[in-house]
């Protein structure tokens, strides 16, 4: 008999959130309680917490730039990837390719870095 | 019904209901993550229907980067702990309009399609989308270096501002 | 026997099941060792005993810590979202394990008279799957930090996911390379691929070199290992538990067992990318030249102590890392992931592919002067063009700085102050050069 390959993947995320959902259901409950209203705080090094600001904060841009950086050159990646598996049947002509490609995205890379997208200050 | 098939429909259920919860709860970040249960719930359908690296870069770009991407900017303006009220507003037009597209669509691929058998495709290895992607439709590969450069600069003029 | 694609179709569902509970106790088991592995070796490095006092030699402390944490109190913070604070961890547990189930252990062996492959499974885009599951594992840290409602977890959970994303990039392009060569994204077909060495007369030694993808495209297998630590938050790049800067990073909130599972995810993680380096780049199962000589090496359950020591060795090295190297700032460890690994990852893609070409096809003699050319100028340009953003002005001196104060600033201490050395330097000094009561120096 034979299944698909992907089953015993299945099986080990399975077999792995089983456990992770067990073993923290099971901890509060062998746990012990004393309950004391100061342990319910947010930890703030032993000073009183300060109250979080309306809406939970806000953060800095430099993140969403980030992750907009991560997502075009996760796309890039991910054309790398069937190109390398099938380069040798493309030869030349893949190369010149992806040299247009990563060149177009390179100008772009370039323009990033100079106006000041890469500093993290 | 075979054994995909069965698969077939419970991921796509899995995937509708999830997308319903996105637009329903009123928690800005549990939608985020009933985003990335529906955009999983699409790679599964893909892996079933013998697309494996489609699937796997469906996880990878839309899973593990484009829902990031939502996370932070839902963190960068508010992520309140708890209910957003504003969110909880009357939403019949959207309710109507959603679910008219949503049934429209269904009943053109139905009629559309009948109960034709398509067979299926060979699986696509990465060889194969290699093969199509870099010699059958290069242009459009090229195309979207152009889509990644704007992009690019877009989020750049965005967060930096004009100078 | 090399195992194909097809050996893992024609598995029997119950040897799955063997394989797949082997890999979980083995995760845990490893994990377990690994604690006490990292506690006992940064102690001789720092020249004290390590754990000692549990269980012989100290190995059963990892152990007992892992026991004890369920029977602590659990503490929920009154401000957390508390559905999301209770699925952060699982969603980082889960990850780590799932990765695991396409790392390739050895050969084709027997168990219980059905052949089989010390590997759980593979699929033609394994590689891709193990990517999957470690940037899944983002959503544990992002959520844990958001969800526990309080200011120090929520900046280390944002600094954490920046910096994994950011070296994403770096090991998703390091690997590029490894495909190209092996032509496969399947686990097994890359270690197979590594399988032959070539034969190399040394100083008069005939010796088999390893096929290892280390040695052949060394420069993706150190950005590999550079983005490897990046990765698993390790230090030298801990930022995201920087204690002096943010307590505990994003798990500050947890106790109990939800802390013990992000623990036992960062230490399944760096099992992860130990394996998927020795995989990758270290020839996976493959024994190497002195071992080779004895012909059975490569068969039977002997591959999985190969495997196993060199995930050891690649462990000790994150383990001799945190034990060398300081933290380093967030803005230079940024800085350094994306202005250096990744052009510096693209470029050399691009080299290995225009060398392959004038290799593999036959191409003319002009074409490949022309290509050879090309490939110069390409790199001068970007030599020539690399943007190295507008000079900063050169400070201003102090002098100047002082000058340009406002009238009716805060009057300046003395800036020349002379420091009077410390009796005790004085005293040292003495002591190490007592006074020379000699004849020469008496004349003087």
């Amino acid at each position: 008999m034979s299944f698909s390959p992907y089953v015993p993947i299945v099986a080990l995320f399975v077999l792995g959130a089983l456990f992770a959902l067990f073993s923290v259901s099971i901890a509060p409950i062998v746990g012990p309680k004393r309950y004391n209203r100061a342990k319910l705080d947010a930890y703030e090094c032993g000073i009183e917490p300060t109250p979080q600001p309306v809406g939970g904060g806000r953060f800095p841009v430099k993140f969403y730039l980030t992750a907009m950086l991560f997502i075009v050159f996760d796309i890039e990646t991910i054309f790398l990837y069937p190109w390398a598996v099938s380069f040798d049947a493309l030869g030349l002509f893949g190369l010149v390719e992806m040299v247009l490609f990563i060149g177009t995205v390179f100008i772009a890379y370039a323009y990033v870095w100079r106006r000041g997208g890469l500093n993290w200050d | 019904m075979t054994g995909a098939d069965v698969l077939l429909l419970a991921l796509g259920a899995v995937a509708v209901g999830s997308g319903a919860l996105v637009v329903l709860t009123d928690h800005l970040v549990r939608a985020g993550l009933y985003l990335v249960v529906c955009l999983g719930a699409v790679a599964g359908l893909y892996l079933v229907l013998a697309a494996e690296l489609v699937a796997w870069v469906q996880v990878l770009i839309y899973v593990g980067a484009v829902v990031v991407l939502l996370l932070f900017a839902v963190m960068l303006t508010r992520a309140p702990i708890g209910r957003s009220e504003d969110l909880n507003r009357p939403a019949w037009p959207a309710a109507i309009i959603g679910g008219g597209a949503g049934v429209g669509l269904a009943v053109l691929l139905a009629d559309a399609y009948r109960w034709v058998e398509v067979a299926q495709g060979p699986p696509g290895t990465a060889e194969l989308i290699g093969e199509a992607v870099f010699r059958t439709w290069v242009l459009p590969f090229e195309v979207l270096s152009i889509l990644l450069l704007s992009a690019l600069v877009g989020a750049i003029v965005v967060s930096r501002g004009q100078r | 026997m090399d195992p194909t694609l097809q050996t893992f179709e024609n598995d029997v569902w119950w040897i799955a099941l063997i394989k797949v509970l082997g890999v979980f106790v083995l995760l845990l088991l490893l994990t377990l060792f690994t604690i006490n592995y990292e506690r006992k070796v940064v102690a001789r490095m720092a020249v004290r005993p390590g754990p000692n006092q549990v269980g012989p030699k100290g190995w059963l402390q990892s152990l007992t810590d892992g026991l004890k944490l369920p029977f602590k109190e659990e503490i929920i913070p009154r401000t957390a979202d508390k559905v999301i604070y209770f699925i952060a961890p699982v969603i980082s547990a889960t990850c780590a394990f799932t990765a695991f189930a396409v790392i390739p252990f050895g050969p084709v062996v027997s168990i219980f008279g059905q052949q089989t492959a010390l590997q759980v499974t593979d699929v033609p885009v394994s590689v891709l799957v193990v990517l999957a599951c470690s940037s899944l594992g983002i959503y544990g840290v992002v959520l844990a930090g958001w969800a526990s409602g309080s200011t120090y977890p929520l900046l280390g959970g944002l600094r954490s996911s920046a910096q994994m994303i950011s070296y994403e990039v770096a090991m998703g392009l390091s690997i590029v390379a490894v495909f190209m060569m092996s032509g496969s994204m399947s686990t097994s077909e890359i270690v197979a691929a590594q399988g032959d060495g070539r034969e190399v007369s040394l100083f008069g030694l005939d010796f088999t070199a390893p096929g290892w993808y280390a040695v052949l495209l060394a420069p993706s297998f150190v950005i590999y290992a550079i983005s490897a630590v990046g990765e698993t938050n390790r230090a030298p790049f801990d930022l995201p538990e920087a204690e002096s800067e943010l307590v505990g990073g994003f798990h500050t909130e947890y106790s109990s067992f939800k802390f013990a599972l992000f623990f036992l995810a960062e230490y399944i993680n760096m099992i992860t990318v130990s394996a998927l380096c020795t995989t990758l780049f270290l020839g996976g199962w493959h024994a190497t030249w002195p071992i080779t000589l004895w012909s059975g090496a490569n068969t039977g359950w002997w591959p999985m102590l190969w495997f196993l020591a060199k995930v050891l060795l690649c462990l000790f090295v994150f383990i001799w890392l945190r034990a060398t190297l300081p933290r380093m700032r967030y803005d230079q460890f940024m800085r350094f992931g994306w202005k250096v690994l990744i052009p510096v990852n693209l470029v050399w893609i691009l080299l290995l592919a225009t060398v392959r070409v004038l290799q593999t096809s036959d191409l003319e003699a002009q074409t490949r002067f022309t290509l050879i050319g090309a490939a110069v100028l390409v790199v001068v340009l970007v030599a020539v063009l690399w943007p190295s953003g507008k000079k900063a002005a050169p400070a201003p001196s102090l002098a100047e700085q002082i000058a340009a104060r406002p009238q009716g600033s805060f009057p300046l201490p003395p800036l020349d102050l002379q420091v009077p050395p410390s009796p005790r330097v004085a005293r040292q000094v003495a002591e190490r050069q007592p006074a020379d009561v000699s004849s020469d120096r008496s004349e003087v």
